[in-house]
């Protein structure tokens, strides 16, 4: 089986709000999907019900062959989150967050688990101070870093880069990169048009509960008019083409 | 499934030595909760203590139970406090997308409150010792006290557990403790019933604080225990099921 994700007909709504009005995508194993949306599209609701933290109303969503209601621990097994917000505890060191998260996976060796998280992220010097002390971009890196531990086949990014400075926001970038290069499932959301173009082999764009447009970078802007030649050829950015497609929906 | 089952104790291990660590490194709410009781016990000891007649030639001995209870129900505000925090920081969403016994959490946080009420009660009773406070009372009756503050702990800590896990503000996770802190001025804690006007002695006389305070005085001072020791443990018992039951519906729903 080549699916890492399956939704069909994916409904949710908050009180009387539709957030999801039948949302369908699929990821496939090994690549790097992007769920782009503006703010309050629906992306993290995505996000919780993929990882079993959100009952759906309804269609279907299977991880990894698994669905996400009905087998909710299978699908625990293969994924690890990394949510909106970093989600370190404060209190503790950068290395001590990366042990308890070993051990809660029950890895042989913690320790040592922990010490080669800190040195691939940059984390080394500030390993025995308390979380709390840490930049944005090193919370960031730190969270990160325990959504590895253990291996999953599948990291949900949600919005990794958001909040942080252009310099921050590359060091993601990089190790998003490495990871679909050893061959892990990322499902990523964001709100930057760049850093789906940047990044992802998929884009799906979610608007008003449903996924408008999806396909590769190179798909997606054959939707958009040729470019116009002036003085220099311009691709049309993602962007151009995110406000035109949105703009095509609601001139209907 | 197997493998979440066979760590269940491991992985309420790492829980707890979590939020132990939270407690080592925050000693001021271990002080916090220790010093509005230790303030009560000389207030009452040293200022009030010559009024009031609660038939007995040392006051201290007198009061502790009911300071002890205070003192427990003061903790538990920190340990909703700290449900609270981790449901607002997205930990709480980290461990819940993990293949771990979801249970675990809670329980992690429930044998924390534990430990911190034991810490802050055992400080509370070197005070009363220095204060003055003595007792005649034999190891099986210190483990028979023990045992009911536990379990006093337990059922409160499940209630806590409750505002820790709906509440919308900080304020909103402790304030329900507050009631409970102010429980003990109408038992038996500070003075006798029988001084009370009949309506609130009625009251005073059928709330637990009462029955849990005169079981841990007759046990700390020697005296045979009466009916009370049953009605303080079926009080316990009673409240920590319900709390427990209620805590549960409300997690399963939060948690999925
Ligand atoms: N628990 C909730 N209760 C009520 N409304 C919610 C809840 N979670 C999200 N929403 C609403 O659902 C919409 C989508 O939210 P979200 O999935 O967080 O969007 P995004 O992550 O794309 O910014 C928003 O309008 C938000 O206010
Ligand atoms: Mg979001």
């Amino acid at each position: 089986m080549e699916k890492a994700i399956e939704v069909k007909d994916l409904r949710k709504s908050f009180k009387s709000a539709a957030v999801l009005k039948g949302v369908d995508f699929e990821v496939k194993r090994g690549e790097i999907f992007a769920l782009l949306g503006s703010n309050g599209a629906g992306k993290t609701t995505i996000v919780k019900i993929l990882a079993t933290l959100l009952k759906p109303d309804g269609g279907t969503a299977t991880v990894n062959g698994f669905d996400v209601a009905a087998h909710s621990e299978n699908v625990r097994q293969s994924i690890s989150l990394t949510g909106q917000f970093a989600a370190v505890d404060e209190i503790l060191t950068g290395r001590e967050n990366l042990i308890m998260i070993a051990k809660l996976r029950h890895l042989k060796n913690p320790r040592q688990v922990a010490a080669d998280l800190l040195k691939r992220f940059g984390l080394v010097d500030a390993a025995d101070r308390r979380a709390s002390t840490y930049s944005g971009g090193m919370r960031r890196r730190l969270d990160i870093a325990m959504s590895l531990i253990g291996k999953p086949q599948l990291i949900f990014l949600d919005e990794p880069t958001t909040g942080l400075d252009p310099e921050a926001r590359i060091e993601v970038w990089n190790v998003v990169k490495e990871l679909a290069n050893s061959g892990t499932t990322v499902f990523l959301t964001t709100q930057y048009l760049e850093e789906a173009e940047q990044l992802a082999d998929q884009i799906a764009i979610l608007h008003e509960g449903r996924i408008i447009v999806s396909g590769t970078l190179e798909e997606l802007k054959k939707l958009f008019p040729p470019a116009k030649v002036e003085y220099v050829e311009k691709q049309p950015s993602l962007e151009e083409l995110f406000l035109a497609l949105i703009g095509k929906k609601e001139e209907k | 499934m197997e493998t979440t089952k066979k760590h269940f104790l491991s992985d309420i291990g790492v829980m707890l030595g979590r939020s132990m660590r939270h407690i080592t490194r925050s000693m001021d709410t271990i002080i916090t909760v220790c010093i509005t009781p230790i303030a009560m016990m000389l207030l009452f000891v040293y200022v009030l203590g010559g009024a009031i007649q609660a038939g007995t030639d040392n006051y201290v001995n007198y009061l502790l139970p009911g300071i002890l209870l205070m003192a427990i129900a003061s903790g538990i505000a920190y340990t909703a406090f700290r449900l609270f925090m981790d449901m607002q920081s997205g930990i709480f969403e980290r461990f819940h997308s993990m293949p771990i016994a979801r249970s675990a959490v809670l329980w992690g946080h429930v044998l924390t409150s534990l430990v911190s009420n034991a810490i802050s009660v055992i400080v509370i009773i070197l005070v009363a010792l220095i204060m003055g406070f003595r007792s005649s009372a034999g190891i099986v009756s210190w483990l028979a006290v023990a045992g009911i503050l536990a379990l006093v702990t337990l059922a409160l800590t499940w209630i806590a557990v409750i505002p820790g896990l709906t509440a919308k503000s900080i304020d909103g996770a402790s304030a329900f403790s507050y009631p409970l802190i102010f429980l003990p001025f109408i038992s038996s804690a500070f003075v006798p019933t029988d001084s009370m006007p009949t309506v609130v002695r009625a009251f005073a006389e059928n709330q637990p604080v009462t029955s849990i305070v005169d079981a841990i005085r007759a046990l700390l001072s020697n005296q045979p225990v009466g009916s009370e020791i049953w009605i303080a443990l079926a009080w316990c018992l009673g409240i920590l099921i319900v709390a427990y039951l209620l805590a549960m519906l409300v997690y399963k729903r939060k948690a999925l």
